[in-house]
């Protein structure tokens, strides 16, 4: 009798959690990746569809706008001798020691702030200051410090970068539900064991907020350090940029720019965008599709 | 103010075993904000819990309920009173307060990882915890996967993994709907049954409380202190819709209006 009543108990439980399961519908792999390609295939054939029609329009002679064509096939010969891969690996090299460096310390300023008032009333409003702070403003006093070298470029890209990761730490930590908190501290969480299981899984969407506006701002500052600190021999994307417009090379300053900005958003989608998206997934703050 | 047995877990002689105290609470104060003009929301509250007893405490909005817990948790300090807790403590809330960045499982297990279990132990409990509330095949699934119920039992293996003795529950089922509700009495009652653990449930809704305790405390509202203790004589497995529940859980409504009532004179 108690066992007929278990039973249909468990049977009941079991067919409410089935119910409750929502149900997927999955979109084949091809046309899931269509659906993500054909309105940047189509905004990137109006954008060359409109430089065509002006540069047709013979508004500026073709020595200081060429056309598509001109440009592209510029691109593709610089690609093929191996030019471009060189110059952007040096860049690229850069941006990777810089981001590492302002990742570090936006991280270990960023816990200082959230964890203590004493440090927050103290810098907290100097953290935003730097953010709006434009990069290009730290270079005279970059190349006072450290002359024309790589490590004025590195100074100005952590000065950059690392406000943006700490701010988008502690607006992370500051948004932590008070609930979770009570939870892991029933559970016996404090001191590390708080900020490493309950603190930093809790704040990372906002750090990965953090993580790519600090990346923006450290590929924006090493560009413009790469064109006013010019390292001729590095021969790094700034420097082809900068021998391009003495050289008063349009192509090869269109060409370069658009593996700048290729650089940018790929960097942007592939790597901060995933981590994003995979992250929104795993909280259930995407739709599951 | 005093905490005993927190942390250390002594022998258990007969003699403790046949007439345990769980949580005694004697006199405690509590005061938000300064001394003089803060809000006063626990005043000499004092409570015995036997061990393995289900108590149920009902009170209208501003009867310090979560303060109450906190205090017993430890999580927050009294200004007067002791507290004696026998055992480790486990708190569940209205929202699960699941961690989203873990499995289902990892979640369990977190807990016990806190407290320094090995990775095989902890996977291996949690594991069975989750079979336990009948949550196997969705060791693996997220959070946000689930249903308020299932979060719920989820957060009930959770409290179980801290190998606590007695569990604080403040308003657990509050957000569920009648179905996924009334299972989960049953649920909770069973695993009480089979633990044997102490249970302090605290709840707005008067049938749910006789539904499961062995005793209901009516509470007052600002400052809270206990009003009236019931007794619930009624054989389990309990249901809801039983006319005895509805007839003691009458009784227990006609002393919380009085209550309600009380402080529309009073303003």
């Amino acid at each position: 009798m108690q066992q007929d009543v278990d039973a249909q108990h468990d049977a009941e439980l079991a067919g409410l959690d089935q119910l409750d399961v929502p149900i997927r519908i999955s979109e084949p792999l091809g046309r899931r990746i269509w659906r993500s390609i054909w309105p940047k295939l189509t905004a990137v054939g109006l954008f060359l569809g409109t430089w065509q029609i002006v540069f047709l329009s013979g508004w500026k002679p073709p020595y200081v706008l060429p056309s598509p064509a001109a440009v592209l096939s510029e691109l593709w010969t610089d690609l093929v001798a191996g030019e471009i891969a060189s110059a952007a690996s040096v860049t690229l090299r850069r941006a990777v020691v810089g981001f590492t460096l302002a990742l570090i310390i936006g991280v270990l300023i960023g816990l200082a702030v959230s964890r203590n008032q004493l440090v927050r009333t103290a810098i907290g409003a100097a953290i935003t200051g730097l953010e709006t702070m434009p990069s290009i403003a730290w270079f005279p006093l970059a190349i006072l410090l450290f002359k024309i070298s790589e490590q004025a470029i590195l100074f100005v890209i952590v000065l950059g970068a690392a406000p943006a990761i700490a701010n988008g730490l502690i607006v992370g930590v500051d948004h932590i539900p008070r609930l979770w908190l009570r939870a892991g501290r029933s559970m016996g969480a404090s001191g590390f064991a708080m900020v490493r299981h309950v603190i930093l899984p809790a704040s990372l969407p906002s750090f990965l907020g953090g993580l790519k506006q600090g990346w923006a701002f450290a590929w924006r500052s090493l560009l413009a350090g790469e064109l006013l600190v010019v390292i001729s021999a590095s021969g790094s994307l700034g420097v082809r940029l900068d021998q391009a417009r003495q050289l008063a090379d349009a192509e090869q300053i269109l060409s370069t720019m658009l593996v700048i900005f290729m650089i940018g958003v790929l960097v942007d989608a592939l790597l901060f965008g995933r981590l994003e998206r995979a992250v929104r997934r795993r909280w259930g703050l995407l739709d599951t599709r | 103010m005093k905490r005993s047995g927190l942390k250390t877990s002594e022998p258990v002689d007969d003699l403790r075993l046949d007439d345990a105290t769980a949580v005694r609470v004697r006199g405690v104060s509590k005061i938000y904000g300064p001394d003089a003009t803060g809000v006063l929301a626990l005043d000499g509250m004092t409570l015995e819990v036997r061990r393995g007893e289900f108590v149920c405490l009902v009170g209208a909005s501003g009867c310090g309920k979560t303060t109450l817990l906190n205090v017993i948790a430890g999580l927050d300090a009294a200004q007067a009173g002791s507290v004696e807790v026998d055992g480790r403590v486990a708190l569940l809330f209205q929202d699960a307060a699941l961690f989203p960045w873990l499995r289902v499982e990892d979640n369990v297990a977190l807990a016990m990882r806190l407290r320094g279990v090995g990775a095989r132990e902890r996977t291996e409990r949690a594991r069975a915890l989750l079979e336990s509330v009948h949550l196997k095949g969705f060791e693996h699934a997220m959070p946000h996967e689930l249903s308020g119920g299932m979060r719920q039992r989820v957060a009930l293996a959770r409290a179980l993994a801290q190998d606590a003795d007695i569990l604080l529950m403040d308003e657990p089922f509050g957000a569920l709907d009648a179905i996924t509700r009334d299972l989960l009495h049953d649920e909770l009652e069973r695993v009480w049954q089979q633990t044997g653990v102490t249970i302090i449930f605290v709840t707005h809704n008067v049938r749910e409380a006789v539904r499961l305790g062995d005793r209901v405390a009516v509470l007052s509202s600002r400052p809270g202190k206990i009003l009236e203790r019931f007794e619930v004589p009624l054989d389990r497995p309990r249901r809801l819709e039983a006319p005895e529940v509805s007839e003691l859980a009458g009784a227990v409504t006609t002393r919380l209006r009085q209550e309600v009532r009380r402080h529309a004179a009073g303003r």
